[in-house]
């Protein structure tokens, strides 16, 4: 089962390779990582996607908690809690089918962020569910490149 | 605050935190600093290994023979990784180390400098925290906070990276008096109302058992436990690093359980009904097959670490705290249950299944009995400092370990080389008392250079050296699970033949001229009745001469260590239990 953490670290030199390090230390595995600073100066936080059972996830934030930098720990579970992410997808596009995908980012709320002869590319941000289902519409046309931010989560 | 090198303000602050002896190895990134230890040397004893991992070793032995924090300078590069066996050894031990390691200058990391590591890399996964301290201005907070974090709730070894430019440049910033890391803040106190949980627990228990570990130790809390079993007379079990916590000359104390545990206490693990883990985190070699591991028992946990608590079996009642805390509190509140009926099955058991070893045909010395003639010599306050193997079994086995911190042992990482540097380490502590090294011939030699620092610094230890001319404890698995095939085991042959050895015996290396090249006391025993007299001459001559004697004991190779549990087998499942 998929679950998000929020980590709160003291931003120090070699906090990100202390947490990655614990993950694939103990062979725990990571879905997506995102870290960016916080209100406070000399705090950041990392939004980390992991999968595994019930007794991983306590035994991964009991770890998390022991590192020396390590603030806090929240683990959200169920629909507590608000999860975007960002995604640029290139996707294919000719002069007759570029308009059923211009279409097809609108219904997603995406934007056309670049526009070339060949291809264009789409800004979409939503839940995970939304990203994939967005991906789903886009791969008939042909899809260049993904580029995704990973999840970012916030308690309501 | 007059102004300060940062290479001053390590002995500064070395002499601040009332550390006495500094072991270690020079070089180039770490010169400035031992410029200032050499200036600071009538306050600082400098012990200097042969090698860095041997100097972490001592570091160890020391920490753990006295509970203060041991500290290690060694040079960058190759002296940094040198050193990471060892810090991983005290890390998984739990033991409190400060070490201090050179690096090149701020300027050139990264650029792969002549003896640059990326030593916080490399020691970040083996070390309890680590810093690379890249201004001088963080320096005096860094050094307070790698003291405190070292011997502090989960106690363990801390690196500072010290690159040669910071090391050079000066500060006025005063080294601090206390220190306060808001995010690491361990709870000592265990919470009351688990405590009454595991007073109502035990007051209800029939079968009820106390499995204790290294935590018991560390926390200073024999006292404590003394008070608890004395007062409920639960029995006692104790694992590889718990070995001490509860003197092995009282009733309650069934020894040591796991895969070399011994029968009646395994049997108590698998038959109780509440195993009351003090300070022990379930290891694999204390655990068996996790499933079936005291699967009837409620289980009480205690332990400072939350991350240990629940992380192999589930604790049914957890205790966060410091062991000595928690006892405390119990100690006020615990009712004896009634357990006549549950000492009858164990007494039952004990006189069934003592431990026990046979008599081999041709006169051979046997090493079970080596030990048990150390352990009656040593006295009551010796020190044992064990390798890593057969050797280390049977000293588990077979010393009677009456006071904490008296057995010191490579129990998690299992750290061949561990025996002897750990034991020099230990008399540097304990100058008084006297101090065993227990190695295997396998493992004496991995760091047998560090013979040279017993003899310069007056160490009087005695090295007993079982040699069975074979790795014993692969061996041994060679023979029970690998048809007998004893691949790269058998020492003294080019040949896998333990049943026909070389027909003059050839001792590769003589132990005993190893000795002598080093200025050591030396004398091989190969039989029987001299045994006994050769360790008490061996502790009287090195007691006077002040320098290592080693004792080579030429054992019975075939010797196996009984009982025991298959990895991975449930703990009831023992083989050669009366062997």
């Amino acid at each position: 089962m998929k679950h998000t953490l929020s980590v709160y670290v003291r931003n120090r030199s070699g906090v990100l390779s202390r947490v990655a390090g614990l993950f694939s230390g103990r062979g725990y595995n990571i879905d997506s990582l995102c870290v960016a600073e916080t209100n406070e100066p000399g705090y950041s936080l990392m939004t980390i996607v992991v999968t595994g059972s019930d007794a991983v996830i306590e035994q991964i934030n009991k770890q998390l908690n022991k590192l020396i930098d390590v603030v806090k720990v929240i683990t959200h579970s169920g629909d507590e809690i608000v999860v975007r992410e960002l995604m640029l997808v290139k996707v294919s596009a000719t002069s007759q089918n570029r308009g059923e995908i211009v279409q097809i980012a609108n219904i997603f709320r995406g934007h056309i962020v670049d526009l070339s002869p060949k291809s264009l590319i789409v800004e979409i941000y939503g839940t995970n569910e939304k990203l994939k289902a967005a991906l789903e519409m886009f791969a008939p046309f042909g899809i260049k490149d993904i580029v995704r931010t990973g999840s970012i989560a916030m308690t309501r | 605050m007059t102004s300060r090198t940062g290479a001053q303000l390590v002995a500064e602050a070395l002499i601040k935190e009332n550390v006495d002896v500094v072991f270690g190895y020079p070089g180039g990134a770490i010169l400035d600093t031992f410029d200032a230890l050499y200036l600071a040397k009538d306050k600082l004893r400098f012990i200097l290994a042969r090698h860095e991992q041997g100097a972490v070793h001592m570091a160890d032995g020391y920490a753990r023979a006295t509970g203060r924090v041991g500290v290690v300078v060694v040079t960058s590069g190759p002296g940094a990784t040198n050193a990471v066996t060892g810090i991983a050894t005290a890390n998984m031990d739990s033991v409190p180390l400060v070490v201090i390691c050179g690096q090149v200058g701020t300027s050139v990391i990264g650029n792969d400098a002549f003896q640059e590591a990326d030593v916080t890399g490399i020691t970040r996964p083996v070390s309890k925290h680590n810093y690379l301290v890249n201004d001088i201005k963080e320096l005096p907070s860094v050094i307070k906070e790698a003291f405190h974090i070292a011997s502090t709730g989960r106690p363990g070894p801390v690196v500072i990276d010290l690159p040669k430019d910071v090391q050079k440049a000066s500060t006025s910033i005063p080294y601090p008096e206390t220190v306060d890391i808001p995010t690491y803040q361990p709870n000592y106190e265990g919470n009351m109302n688990q405590v009454r949980k595991m007073a109502a627990a035990i007051k209800k228990a029939k079968k009820p058992l106390a499995y204790v570990g290294g935590g018991a130790i560390i926390a200073g809390a024999t006292e404590e436990l003394y008070k608890f079993i004395k007062k409920t007379r639960i029995p006692v079990t104790e694992t590889l690093m718990g070995l001490g916590a509860y003197p092995e000359d009282e009733p309650e104390n069934l020894r040591m359980l796991g895969m070399h545990g011994t029968c009646y206490a395994n049997y108590a693990v698998q038959d109780c009904d509440l195993l009351i883990a003090i300070g022990a985190r379930f290891d694999d070699r204390v655990t068996g097959n996790v499933q079936t591991f005291s699967a009837n028992a409620t289980i009480v946990q205690i332990d400072i670490d939350p991350s240990s608590i629940s992380k192999i079996k589930t604790a049914h009642i957890p205790v966060v705290g410091d062991v000595k805390d928690v006892l405390t509190k119990l100690n006020e509140i615990v009712e004896a249950p009634d357990l006549t009926e549950w000492w009858e099955k164990i007494e039952a058991w004990r006189k069934e299944f003592p431990l026990a070893y046979g008599e081999p045909q041709d006169g051979c010395i046997m090493p079970q009995y080596v030990i048990e003639e150390v352990s009656k010599a040593a006295g009551p306050d010796a020190i044992f400092a064990t390798d890593v193997g057969q050797h280390q079994m049977w000293a588990a086995q077979y010393l009677q370990i009456n006071k904490p911190r008296t057995f010191l042992s490579s129990g998690g990482l299992g750290t061949m080389g561990f025996g002897l540097p750990a034991a020099l380490g230990a008399q540097c502590g304990k100058p008084n008392e006297t101090v065993f090294s227990i190695c295997g011939d396998g493992g004496f030699q991995m760091l047998i250079e560090e013979l040279a620092v017993g003899r310069l610094n007056k160490l009087p230890v005695v090295c007993v050296v079982l040699n069975n001319s074979c790795l014993g404890m692969v061996r041994q698995w060679q023979e029970l699970f690998y048809s007998k095939h004893y691949a790269m085991s058998i020492t003294d042959t080019t040949n896998d033949s333990l049943l026909e050895p070389e027909k003059e015996p050839r001792y590769i290396p003589d132990f005993i001229k190893v000795a002598e090249a080093y200025d050591c006391i030396g004398e091989r025993v190969t039989k029987k009745e001299r045994v006994a007299a050769a360790i008490k001459e061996a502790m009287e001559k090195a007691k006077k001469e002040r320098r290592p004697a080693l004792l080579e004991f030429v054992v019975e190779p075939r010797a196996n260590v009984f009982p025991m549990v298959p990895a991975g087998a449930s703990l009831e499942q023992m083989m050669g239990r009366l062997v």
